[in-house]
C-alpha cells in the first residue's frame, strides 16, 4: 500500500535555519558548526546534547554500513486514546518532526569492522516512549542478533512506556525481556548504553540488563520520575539523585562513557565479549 | 483491530461495553468506582485469599541479599490437591501494618525474594501461582539505590523462561512494571474489579493533562478496567466478585478465584513443559498494536536527501568530513523529560 502521510516537506524548509544554540548547562551560545564537529557535546562545560537516531548511528557506527530493517512499523492506536490531543495526531506531529515512524531505528552495522544489531532510540519522538514499535524492533534486533549470532548493541534515550498505549506498551516489558533472556541463554553478548534520559519501563527492561552497561555522563536515569518518587513518598531526593554517576556509585552502571569516546569503548568491550562467545555458542 | 492487535482469539463479546446510552461522563464514573473498588482497604489480598483457598501455606522469608521486604509474601502451598508455589503482594490492613508493609510498594529486595522462590519452583517442578495488588514498585531514593528497575527487568525476564506453569490472578491493583515483575503468567486472570494499567490514572494526568484532578478521565482512556483489559488480550479471563465486591465476601471470592486457578493449573499440567514456554513467550510476543507499512521510509526531516537508509548514508559519509551541517540540534533538545511519554 503506498504511503499516505502528510507531507514530509518538514516546516523546518520554511524556517531561516537556526545558526546558534544556547546550551542549557551553562548557558554559552554555541555555534552550530562548532556543536556538530564537537559530536553535540557543548565544547565549554561538556554537556551532552540529545541526539536524533540518525545522527547517533553516525556517530557510532563506520561510514556507509548501516542496513536498517523493519523501517515500515508504524504504531496503531489500540486504545483510541485521546488525552489534550488524540494520540493519533501526536504520533503524526512525531512523524513530522523527526522523519522517523517511530521512536527506535534498528538494523546491522559495523563498529570498527565488526557486525553488531543495533537499536538507537531518538527521544524527539513522544519522549522516547516505548510503544508496540519500539518493543517490537527491540525483540526482532534481539532475534536478528541470535539469528545472526552478533552482538547486540541498544542505545537508550527514553521516558518510559509509551501511556497512549496502555498496558499494551507494559507488556513491550515482557516482549523485549522475553527475547534478551533468550539471547543471552545463547551467548550471545548485548551492550546496552544508555542516555540522557534513560527512565521508566525502558530502564526498567532492556536498558539495565546489558552484559556491559555504558552510560553517557549526567544523564537522568532512573526508574520513577523524581516528581512521582518525591510525590509520593514525600521524601528529601539525594543530590545527583538518578543521574550516571549516581547509578554508578550504587553499582549498575560499568563505564561512563563521555560520547567522543563511545565508539572506541564499545568497539572495545565488542572485541573481548563476541568472538569467544560466537566460538562457544557454534560449538 | 483488537483481533490485529492480538492474534490470540479471545471472544470481545464477553467484555461489558457499557451500553451506547451512558454518556461519558457516566462510563467514567463507572470507571472511577471500580479504581476505588479495586482500591478498598477491606479487599482480601494474598494471605486473607491463601487463607481461604489454600489447605497449607509456609511462608518463606528473604532475598538471601538484602532483607525481607513485607510487601510481598512468598512461600509453598496447597491449593485443591496442587502443591505449589505463591508470591503476591500483600498491603496493609492498617496503618500499622501499611508502614511495615511499605503500604504494598516492594523494593528491590521483595522482587529479589519473589525471583528466589520461583527459582526454587522450578527446580522443584512447582507450578507458580501469584497475586497482584500493587500501587506501584516503591519509588523512593532506597529503591533507586538498590536497583528497583534492575530487580523487576530480571523478575520479568525469570518469569518469560521458567520450565513451570504459572497462573497469574489480578485481584487489585496492577500498577505498571511493579505488578508485571510478578504477573507474566502463562495465563493471567482478574478478579471482576481489579484494574490495570502502565501508569497510575493520578500519574497519567499529571503528565498529560497536567492535573491529578483529571484522574478519572485518565483512567477511564486507559482502558485499565478488567473487562477492558480482557478485550486487549492482556487478561485471559475475568471472575466475577460476590455481591457488592471482594471486599464484601473474603471468603466467596475465595471459592470462586481457587475454582478458576485449579481448573488452569489441570489443564496447564497437560501442555508439554517446551510447548509451554514457547507458548507463554508467543503470548508477550504479539501483544502490542502496529501494522507494517511497505515501501521506503518516510520522507526524511532532511529535504533534499531520499529515504531514512539514503539519509543515514549521507550522514555516514558526512560524518567522516566532520560530520554534516543541518541537525538543528538547538530545537529538537531539551524537552523536559517526562513531558510528552
Amino acid at each position: 500500500m503506498p504511503m499516505k502521510f502528510p507531507s514530509f516537506r518538514s516546516r523546518r524548509e520554511s524556517f531561516p535555519e537556526k545558526m546558534w544554540t544556547r546550551c542549557p548547562s551553562c548557558e554559552e551560545q554555541l555555534f552550530n558548526k562548532q556543536l556538530e564537529r564537537s559530536m553535540n557535546v557543548c565544547p565549554s562545560c561538556g554537556h551532552h546534547f540529545r541526539l536524533p537516531a540518525p545522527v547517533r548511528l553516525g556517530q557510532l557506527l563506520d561510514e556507509g554500513t548501516f542496513e536498517e530493517r523493519d523501517p515500515g512499523l508504524v504504531s496503531q492506536d489500540p486504545l483510541g486514546f485521546v488525552d489534550q490531543k488524540p494520540y493519533t495526531d501526536r504520533l503524526a506531529a512525531a512523524q513530522l518532526a523527526t522523519g522517523l515512524r517511530d521512536a527506535a531505528v534498528w538494523g546491522y552495522g559495523r563498529i570498527e569492522g565488526q557486525r553488531i544489531a543495533i537499536l538507537v532510540m531518538d527521544f524527539g519522538f513522544m519522549g522516547g516512549s516505548m510503544g508496540a514499535v519500539t518493543g517490537e524492533k527491540v525483540a526482532r534486533a534481539a532475534e536478528g542478533a541470535l539469528a545472526e549470532h552478533v552482538p547486540l548493541v541498544i542505545v537508550s534515550a527514553s521516558g518510559g512506556a509509551r501511556m497512549q498505549e496502555g498496558t499494551l506498551a507494559l507488556m513491550q516489558l515482557a516482549k523485549t525481556m522475553g527475547a534478551l533472556e533468550r539471547l543471552r541463554a545463547a551467548g550471545v553478548p548485548y551492550v546496552s548504553v544508555m542516555s540522557d534520559p534513560t527512565t521508566g519501563g525502558v530502564f526498567a527492561s532492556y536498558a539495565v540488563v546489558g552484559d556491559v552497561n555504558l552510560a553517557e555522563p549526567n544523564a537522568l536515569i532512573g526508574f520513577a520520575g523524581a516528581r512521582v518518587g518525591a510525590g509520593t513518598i514525600g521524601q528529601e531526593l539525594p543530590p545527583g539523585f538518578q543521574r550516571t554517576e549516581f547509578l554508578f556509585r550504587h553499582g549498575f552502571i560499568d563505564r561512563i562513557v563521555a560520547r567522543p569516546d563511545l565508539r572506541r569503548e564499545l568497539a572495545a568491550v565488542l572485541r573481548y565479549l563476541a568472538p569467544q562467545r560466537a566460538e562457544a555458542g557454534r560449538g | 483491530m483488537v483481533d490485529r492487535i492480538l492474534g490470540r482469539g479471545r471472544d470481545t463479546a464477553a467484555t461489558e461495553t457499557p451500553p451506547a446510552e451512558l454518556t461519558v461522563a457516566e462510563q467514567k464514573a463507572r470507571v472511577w468506582s471500580r479504581v476505588q473498588l479495586a482500591r478498598n482497604l477491606r479487599r482480601p489480598r494474598t494471605l486473607e485469599l491463601l487463607g481461604a483457598m489454600a489447605d497449607e501455606f509456609v511462608e518463606l522469608h528473604g532475598d538471601r541479599l538484602f532483607g525481607d521486604d513485607e510487601a510481598i509474601v512468598a512461600g509453598l502451598a496447597t491449593i485443591g490437591g496442587h502443591r505449589v508455589a505463591v508470591v503476591g503482594q500483600q498491603k496493609g490492613a492498617d496503618t500499622e501494618e501499611n508502614v511495615r508493609r511499605s503500604f504494598g510498594m516492594p523494593h528491590p529486595e521483595g522482587y529479589r525474594k519473589a525471583m528466589r522462590i520461583m527459582e526454587l519452583a522450578d527446580r522443584s517442578g512447582l507450578p507458580i501461582v501469584t497475586f497482584v495488588d500493587v500501587p506501584g514498585a516503591h519509588p523512593g531514593p532506597e529503591s533507586e539505590e538498590r536497583g528497583i528497575a534492575d530487580a523487576i527487568a530480571r523478575a520479568v525476564g525469570l518469569m518469560t523462561r521458567l520450565r513451570v506453569p504459572i497462573v497469574t490472578v489480578i485481584t487489585g491493583e496492577g500498577g505498571s512494571g511493579g505488578a508485571l515483575a510478578i504477573a507474566v503468567g502463562d495465563v493471567v486472570l482478574a478478579l471482576e474489579n481489579a484494574v490495570y494499567a502502565v501508569i497510575s490514572p493520578e500519574g497519567c494526568a499529571s503528565i498529560l493533562w497536567r492535573t491529578t484532578d483529571e484522574a478519572p478521565t485518565a483512567a477511564f482512556a486507559m482502558k485499565m478496567t478488567a473487562q477492558d483489559q480482557l478485550a486487549l488480550g492482556v487478561v485471559d479471563e475475568v471472575v466475577p466478585e460476590p455481591s457488592e465486591g471482594a471486599h464484601t465476601d473474603h471468603a466467596e471470592t475465595a471459592r470462586r478465584l481457587k475454582e478458576v486457578i485449579v481448573r488452569e493449573l489441570d489443564r496447564l499440567a497437560a501442555i508439554p513443559v517446551d510447548v509451554l514456554v514457547e507458548q507463554r513467550y508467543r503470548r508477550y510476543r504479539s501483544l502490542g498494536a502496529y501494522t507494517e507499512l511497505a515501501g521506503p521510509a518516510p520522507t526524511p526531516q532532511i529535504p533534499p536527501r531520499g529515504g531514512l537508509a539514503d539519509r543515514l548514508r549521507g550522514l555516514l559519509e558526512a560524518g567522516q568530513r566532520a560530520m554534516p551541517a543541518p541537525l538543528q540540534v538547538g530545537r529538537r533538545d531539551e524537552p523536559p523529560a517526562r513531558e510528552d511519554v
